[in-house]
């Protein structure tokens, strides 16, 4: 995974709660067994409307989303942030993530960063008055700068570390191979096996 | 100090624990299916690693199999092997290949074990109480309805616990669900969950473990409370729990992979342990008056947005929250419904009864008791869908399948067909669906489809009045010829 510290990049005001995985990238578009080509199926719906944010020549290019509460709701589907990522999208900006999208995204470096419903608001309303603002994301300093605001975003410490490292999570977990060896001796016998 | 349900399950598989780090957690049972998983064997090839355990990891071929069953020329009838779509069928054919390379047992079509990968696990006892259980699918909640800490994860985590039998992560908070009372005729399981959502909201329960008790949990059969868990990740909560009773170790004992002898003896002794503590204190607490439930449907576009059947759509205009009454409008218009019409009027073009959610045995009994000698409205189809070829069997041997054909309703193969649009089992644009499925996002059922999720018994009334209806909505069925009743 490529380390984060800062990005900028023109921030699109998504005026939606309940984003769920299923509009981030219907089931139809899962069938790719490869990790890359998901941008084709983000918000496949959606971008069928000419008045949908994307789809207008400010916004298209953008790479930081603002969306409302509960954005990646429902399926675990990591492609939602494959899509995202494939896009161009390197953050999403709401006040409250589903817990497995915001695992995914640390995983595969999206930087989910939370703020409150009201910062939400001011943020969509700078980007919807002055279309293309090109908004700063600081990990390091976990800021968010757009135009005049400068708003403090959060995220789980841990993530931030990872994040702001790079590491991948399997490398950083082999380094405890003896405890997981020593865990499996101590498992009772009654415990099933598949096979 | 007391401990919880979930924090005894978690507490017994921490692997490593450090200050300022993700706690590492052992993982019991690791269930793959092909969606979510060539990626994460992609991974372990490039960086040269195996499977750690295939012992603990089982595949079956679900999201993406056609669930036709057909009669061949020679007249028996057989399942539809075929998968037409050449792009699912590598998803199904790579699954295969990989858990050939990396040794893990698959279930694939057409064998009698095949199903939904969460109605698979219980039937052959090898979910059981106390385990951590995950998969790269968010109904993984289901499991918890034994007790186990199971839930759902993404790929590269599926391709973590593939290479380490372990995973990362941060304690859960608690939530306690207590449902109090006892359910009227004609309430379920699903009104339960339904209505839990609607309460607490689809974010309610983000970072949670929900712990569901009380009288009416107490009271549910195994399917139920799997009903009922599956249903968590619709509030925000990665798990669900229902701590284990005599229910569930009647439920496991003597299933293909239950512990024998005096090991049955063991794991029951350490099962009757797992409970939330007199003195332990959840992180929250929601209470529901299990006398007052009624079957509950969904009028929106996601699962928080659910009445009871008895009420009306609702009005935006009476919002006063503008995030609210912006996403109610947008929900309204997408489902095509007007406000204040009352949801007993809503007529639906298709009945779905089946899934991960309500695809169980249990589930097409109390369907077909109200199909009996009853047929479906003909402006409608019924798809009846069990959620495993044992479930499919096993319906057939109580003659089942006789109930749903003479209805008028079509008898398929195991698989997720219409719970999501992935697979040939899809709603056309603007089509209606009453749907015991679990999720009603827009276009989940396929691109423009509307559904509204339901019941099993729901689902059997509205497939014979045509509109979302209740069993008690329906006039008596004609007594069977040669009935003196």
């Amino acid at each position: 995974m490529d380390a984060f510290t800062s990005h900028t990049g023109i921030g699109i005001p998504l005026r939606r709660t309940n984003v769920d995985t299923d509009q981030i990238i219907p089931a139809v578009y899962l069938k790719r067994i490869t990790r890359t080509g998901f941008e084709d199926g983000l918000f496949a719906a959606w971008r069928g409307d000419p008045t949908f944010v994307l789809n207008q020549p400010d916004f298209r290019a953008g790479s930081v989303l603002v969306a409302g509460a509960d954005f990646g709701t429902g399926s675990s589907r990591e492609h939602a942030v494959w899509a995202l990522m494939d896009y161009g999208i390197r953050v999403v900006i709401s006040p409250r993530f589903a817990d497995i999208f915001r695992g995914n995204s640390a995983k595969a470096g999206l930087v989910a960063a939370q703020v409150t419903q009201d910062e939400v608001e001011l943020l969509w309303k700078l980007l919807e008055n002055e279309p293309g603002t090109q908004v700063t994301v600081d990990l390091q300093k976990q800021t968010i700068t757009a135009g005049p605001l400068v708003i403090k975003f959060q995220i789980d410490p841990y993530i931030r570390w990872r994040l702001l490292e790079g590491w991948d999570d399997i490398s950083l977990t082999l380094r405890h191979a003896d405890e997981i060896a020593n865990f499996e001796a101590t498992r009772p016998a009654f415990k099933p096996v598949t096979q | 100090m007391g401990r919880t349900l979930a924090e005894k399950v978690w507490n017994a598989h921490v692997v490593h624990s450090a200050e300022g780090e993700p706690d590492l957690l052992y993982i019991d049972l690791h269930l793959v299916h092909e969606v979510t998983s060539p990626q994460a064997f992609d991974g372990l090839r490039q960086a040269g690693r195996p499977v750690r355990r295939p012992d603990l990891t089982l595949a079956t071929e679900d999201h993406n199999v056609p669930t036709l069953f057909q009669a061949g020329p020679d007249g028996t009838r057989s399942r539809n092997l075929l998968i037409e779509d050449p792009v699912s069928r590598t998803q199904v054919e790579t699954l295969r290949a990989n858990c050939a390379e990396f040794g893990v047992r698959l279930f694939p079509m057409g064998d009698y074990e095949q199903g939904i990968v969460h109605v698979v696990g219980p039937q052959l006892g090898i979910t059981q109480p106390g385990m951590t259980i995950v998969c790269g699918d968010s109904h993984t909640s289901t499991h918890g309805a034994f007790g186990a800490l199971a839930f759902g994860i993404g790929t590269s985590e599926v391709e973590h616990v593939l290479a380490t039998q372990t995973l990362p992560l941060k304690p859960f908070k608690t939530m306690a669900i207590t449902v109090d009372g006892t359910l009227a005729p004609g309430v379920t399981a699903k009104d339960i969950i339904l209505a839990v959502i609607a309460k607490i909201g689809t974010g309610g329960g983000q970072g949670y473990v929900l712990e569901y008790r009380g009288e009416a949990i107490r009271a549910l059969s195994m399917e139920g409370r799997m009903t009922i868990c599956n249903m968590s990740i619709e509030a925000g909560a990665r798990a669900g729990m229902i701590a284990p009773d005599e229910t569930t170790f009647d439920y496991v004992q003597g299933r293909d992979h239950a512990p024998q002898g005096e090991q049955w003896d063991r794991a029951v002794e350490y099962w009757r342990s797992l409970h939330t503590d007199d003195d332990a204190t959840f992180d929250a607490e929601v209470v529901l008056d299990g006398n007052a439930l009624t079957p509950f449907v969904t009028w929106g576009t996601n699962p928080g947005q659910g009445l009871p059947l008895a009420d009306a759509v609702p009005d935006p205009e009476s919002i006063a929250d503008d995030n609210e009454r912006l996403a109610t409008e947008k929900a309204l218009s997408y489902m095509d419904l007007t406000p204040g019409t009352p949801l007993r009027q809503i007529h639906v073009d298709t009945v779905f009864l089946g899934s991960c959610t309500n695809g169980r045995i249990e589930d097409l009994r109390a369907a077909a008791d109200i199909l009996r000698g009853r047929t479906i409205d003909p402006t409608l189809r019924m798809l009846v869908v069990p959620g495993s070829m044992r479930v499919r069997a096993q319906a057939e041997e109580e003659g089942l399948d006789r109930v749903f054909l003479d209805a008028g309703a079509e008898w398929r193969s195991a698989g997720c067909s219409m719970c999501l649009g992935m697979n040939p089992d899809q709603l056309a644009p603007g089509e209606r669906s009453a749907s015991t499925s679990n999720r009603n996002f827009e276009g989940r059922q396929g691109k423009g489809g509307r559904t509204h999720l339901v019941s099993p018994l729901v689902a059997a009334a509205t497939a014979v009045r045509g509109t979302l209806s209740s069993p008690a909505d329906l006039d008596p069925a004609p007594a069977p010829a040669g009935s003196n009743a």
